[in-house]
């Protein structure tokens, strides 16, 4: 173990800014009093990062953030055994740390780990709240402060890429969606610091995208997309340009598809 | 220059009617043609005067000419007479007025002298190729098509481009070589085949290929599905059908031209789009009944533009589109006897639509204020537009209103729809209402076999360099079942050449071992990973700790369709032969079969003959998910030869089945015996170039197509439809043997 090591670093210290959509606060409050393992659902890109950040800034807790991959072992998660000059040394992994100090850990995209990786968090995320580092031949007890949060986005389901049901079953979950226009138009405007009216306009844009999903279109054009073009609106480029640079092209590579949401761009701003 | 007694002596005709007219026809050529274009034109008159067919020439010739020369030139003058006296000499000599009479259509239409010299080779060619041909006597008789396809003419170039009028004619040229009823039909316009080339070679934006786009516009942005009908307007001359929408969906033009101020025409498929869907989400019914004719247009009028201006506050690019589409009516003087209703209308219209109208009709200005003032004030209904409208007729009722003679001009507002669905009666109306009449259908003939309906499938024509499309119909059948004991039978005779291929068989199987890397824990260290690993641990990084490897088999993922050539020529015996080719093959098939099955790859046996385009029938014999088992061998067991070889669509149908296989090979083998040909093909060229073609199509779509030929002189044709890709097997005794031994050769 690192003695040098501060989890202080974690913290987060400014205000995320997250523009509630209805309860899930109060939901989350809920599910941290009680240490529940949480399970984030929803689309690419409307907001599931942004909430947990939030939170654990609001609750005032370290946040550890893995982004999962394919490649992905279970060391990378629990640690491993490091050689040195004077012989071995163990370094934890994100997971361990986390339970170790009391911190939110947070999986992103869990589905992309395999599955036999993800079954390092099960002892973590029932009554048992233990990690057994069994390399080392230690048994880490979580703080009390730990939390496991998960996120995943059941869009792209696939026969090779799902939780295990008994992973699944050992989460409350709680389900995302982009926000409502009203709701997303006051995020766009406030993220890139531009007018109601241009956000307006980007979300009726998204619409359009969201509508197409499942019919050429595997997601709809998320939030931070919409922030993405609105921040180029602000920096002096065209309307029309941004969102096509912001919010078509990396979606799609359908020339129909793209025409169509390029026409709504043309429909939605007049110069 | 004038009218002088010198010119008139200059045409020296003795028609009467032709000089009765020639002062006025001077007159006019003097105003449009230089003097040395007018003496150009009265000789030409003369000239053709002197052909001594009859006066109506000369009259067409006079009245046309000067208009045309005007236009592209005075040179076109001499062009026309010297293809006038060329045409003289041939027995097509009566259509000479006719021809004339397409010139002015033309110039109008082709604008340019070059374009207007090819059209003149056009009708040149049409006349040669079809006028009948009596063996060494050359052209006798007069061509019965050409008069036909003159009066086509002018409506043609209003809807096709010169090259799309050159297809059109080749296509009636090269279609009814044999039957000069059908094509006479067809330069007449009358039969189906005509119209469909037509509408395939029209100039603009067809609805059926965009039909995907406007799916998902409808989708996108209206958040709506409804099936897109498309009607044609090229036919209906009498009565042009407006867009509407019924319960079967949104009935729409075919084709739309890009207007002359820049809209697309998928464009103006989206504003019509746009409309329509507007009305669906803003507009509710009301009743009918209690309105006058007028009113009710008035009304609609209102509801169309305030189902527009809703539209436009979410989407205010359409206001745009719209604006563009929609005609903008002058203020024009009013003459007596004439209705302006239409006229008032549209301008009202045009006034709520663009701000920037600038009419100044006092009660246009003062319902346009209304209209805008009560949108404003938002949460509108379609009763409030019926208040406007019904307002609006009394207060702008002219005397003329009720004239029979309507003011058309510039009234019509193409993008939007009929508003059947705005309406309802308490009665049924007597109002004509245009719907699409359905098609007749051909009585089903009883008592054939139910099958499945055709699958149709287009067909390569190499002289014209494009497909015909939906051209052969192919039948799926499964083939009927005999005895498979006589398949068991044929196997047991050949179960010597059985024992060798099975030895090739163990060797091919699949054993090839394939390393997988990165593994934490595996049978062998994999060295390379391994020193990365240690470099990056001396150097201070944190080491990758997967430096193992394992091994596991690699799966043969092969697809193989076998498609035979069940033709009637299968049922020869060859030379030198005690068994039929189809016995033969058969043999070839079954070992074939049982090493495939033995090798474990996903097979299929699909076989076809074809009676003309109309009947291409594909019969299934093993499926890629059946076993190599009794029923299978039933079905081989009755296997017949009929019919002719059609190759193309047999090829694609069975690359269609091929296509959807999962398999990282995918092999077609064709047995045939021949080259490809069926009755009604006069050309021999032709389905081999088709089947060309077909092979092509199938290489983009992954499939190696393999071809295996019985007939000794295939070299000639095999290697134009297959390339590289096909073996003669002479020795047709050995089929049995060579077919499983290519099979597994190319599968090595």
């Amino acid at each position: 173990m690192n003695p040098s090591f501060d989890i202080k670093q974690y913290l987060i210290k400014n205000e995320p800014y997250y523009q509630a959509q209805t309860n899930e606060v109060v939901l989350y409050e809920a599910a941290y009093a009680a240490r529940l393992p949480l399970m984030l659902k929803g689309p690419t890109g409307c907001g599931k990062s942004r909430f947990v950040e939030h939170m654990a800034w609001k609750l005032g807790k370290p946040l550890i953030t893995v982004a999962c991959n394919e490649d992905m072992t279970a060391s990378d998660l629990v640690g491993r055994y490091l050689l040195d000059a004077n012989g071995t040394r163990w370094l934890d992994g994100p997971l361990t740390l986390a339970a170790r100090h009391g911190a939110i850990c947070y999986l992103d995209e869990v589905v992309e780990a395999r599955q036999d990786t993800t079954v390092v968090i099960h002892p973590l995320t029932d009554h048992r709240r233990t990690l057994p580092l069994d390399k080392k031949g230690e048994l880490v007890a979580a703080h009390p402060d730990f939390q496991l949060v998960i996120s995943y986005n059941p869009g792209y389901q696939s026969l090779m890429k799902d939780l295990k049901q008994s992973t699944k079953q050992r989460f409350a979950a709680m389900e995302f969606d982009y926000p409502t226009a009203d709701l997303e138009t006051a995020i766009v405007s406030k993220e890139a610091g531009t007018d109601a009216e241009t956000a307006a306009r980007l979300v009726k844009i998204a619409e359009v995208a969201r509508n197409l999903k499942g019919h050429g279109l595997d997601e709809g054009i998320s939030t931070r997309l919409l922030v993405y073009a609105a921040t180029l609106i602000k920096r002096g480029i065209a309307a029309p340009d941004a969102c096509r640079m912001a919010l078509v092209r990396p979606i799609t590579d359908d020339a129909d598809i793209r025409d169509t949401l390029d026409h709504a761009i043309d429909a939605v701003f007049v110069e | 220059m004038t009218v002088t007694a010198e010119t008139r002596r200059k045409l020296s005709c003795n028609f009467a009617r032709v000089q009765s007219v020639f002062d006025d026809c001077l007159a006019h050529a003097q105003m449009k043609l230089s003097d040395s274009g007018v003496s150009a034109y009265i000789e030409g008159a003369e000239t053709i005067c002197k052909m001594g067919r009859g006066e109506e020439p000369v009259l067409v010739f006079l009245e046309e000419m000067p208009l045309i020369a005007s236009q592209i030139g005075e040179d076109v003058i001499a062009e026309v007479l010297e293809f006038t006296r060329k045409m003289a000499r041939t027995p097509n000599s009566k259509a000479i007025p006719a021809f004339l009479q397409t010139l002015t259509a033309a110039a109008r239409h082709l604008e340019s002298r070059q374009m207007f010299s090819e059209y003149l080779q056009l009708v040149w060619q049409t006349m040669e190729q079809t006028s009948p041909i009596v063996q060494g006597m050359g052209t006798v008789y007069a061509s019965e098509c050409l008069p036909g396809f003159l009066n086509s003419v002018p409506f043609l170039l209003s809807q096709l481009s010169l090259g799309g009028l050159k297809n059109w004619v080749t296509y009636g040229v090269k279609g009814h070589p044999n039957d000069p009823d059908r094509q006479r039909d067809y330069f007449m316009l009358q039969s189906a085949d005509s119209r469909a080339v037509l509408q395939r070679e029209r100039h603009g934006t067809l609805m059926t290929d965009h039909q995907h786009k406007l799916d998902l516009y409808l989708r996108g942005l209206w958040d709506q599905e409804a099936m897109l009908v498309p009607y044609s307007l090229a036919f209906d001359h009498l009565r042009k059908p407006i867009p509407y929408l019924d319960d079967n969906g949104i009935h729409l033009p075919d084709v739309y031209d890009d207007t002359p101020n820049g809209i697309l025409g998928i464009n103006r498929y989206r504003a019509l789009l746009a409309h329509v869907s507007a009305h669906q989400r803003w507009t509710t019914p009301i009743m009918a009944d209690n309105f006058s004719p007028f009113q009710r247009l008035s009304i609609e009028v209102f509801e169309d533009a305030r189902v527009e201006w809703l539209a436009m506050r979410e989407y205010p690019g359409l206001g745009k589109l719209w604006r563009a589409l929609h005609p903008v009516p002058q203020q024009v003087e009013h003459e007596e006897g004439t209705s302006y209703i239409r006229h008032r209308l549209t301008m009202l219209s045009r006034a709520l639509l663009d701000p920037e109208h600038g009419y100044t009709h006092p009660t246009i200005l003062k319902f346009a204020a209304q209209f805008h003032s009560l949108m404003a004030a938002g949460s509108t209904t379609t009763n409030a537009m019926v208040d406007l409208g019904v307002h609006f007729i009394s207060e702008s009722r002219h005397p003329g209103d009720s004239s029979a003679h309507v003011y058309f001009d510039g009234t019509e507002i193409d993008y939007r729809d009929d508003n059947r669905l705005m309406w309802r009666f308490f009665e049924d109306g007597d109002e004509e209402v245009y719907e699409e009449r359905p098609r007749k259908t051909m009585p089903e003939d009883e008592d054939e076999e139910p099958r499945m309906p055709p699958r149709l499938y287009p067909e390569w024509d190499y002289m014209t360099q494009h497909y015909n499309p939906d051209w052969v119909s192919l039948y799926e059948h499964l083939h009927p079942s005999g005895d498979a004991a006589y398949i068991d039978q044929l196997l047991a005779k050949h179960s010597d050449l059985a024992k060798k291929l099975k030895k090739i068989i163990d060797l091919l199987k699949p054993q090839q071992k394939v390393r997988v890397r990165y593994q934490e824990e595996g049978s062998e260290l994999d060295l390379d990973i391994a020193l990365r690993s240690l470099i990056d641990f001396k150097s201070g990084a944190q080491p990758d700790p997967r430096i193992n490897m394992s091994h596991k088999n690699d799966g043969r993922s092969i697809a193989v369709s076998l498609l035979l050539d069940l033709s009637a020529s299968l049922g020869d015996v060859p030379e030198g032969c005690t068994q039929s080719k189809l016995e033969l093959s058969q043999e070839g098939v079954s070992l074939m079969a049982w090493a495939v099955e033995q090798m474990g790859d996903s097979f299929a046996i699909g076989g076809f003959h074809s009676d003309t385009r109309h009947e291409v029938r594909y019969f299934h014999f093993k499926g890629y998910s059946e076993r190599w088992g009794d029923e299978v061998k039933a079905r081989l067991a009755t296997m017949s030869a009929a019919f002719s070889t059609r190759m193309g669509a047999a090829l694609r149908h069975a690359g269609h089945y091929l296509s959807h296989r999962q398999a990282d090979k995918k092999l077609l083998l064709v047995l045939t015996d021949g080259e490809p040909a069926d009755i009604d093909s006069k050309d021999p060229r032709h389905l081999i170039e088709d089947a060309r073609i077909a092979v092509r199509e199938l290489e983009q779509l992954g499939i190696y197509t393999y071809c295996i030929n019985l007939d000794p002189k295939a070299d000639a044709y095999v290697a134009n439809i297959f390339g590289k890709r096909y073996t003669v097997i002479d020795n047709i005794q050995r089929l049995p043997e060579r077919l499983p031994q290519l099979f597994m050769a190319l599968t090595k």
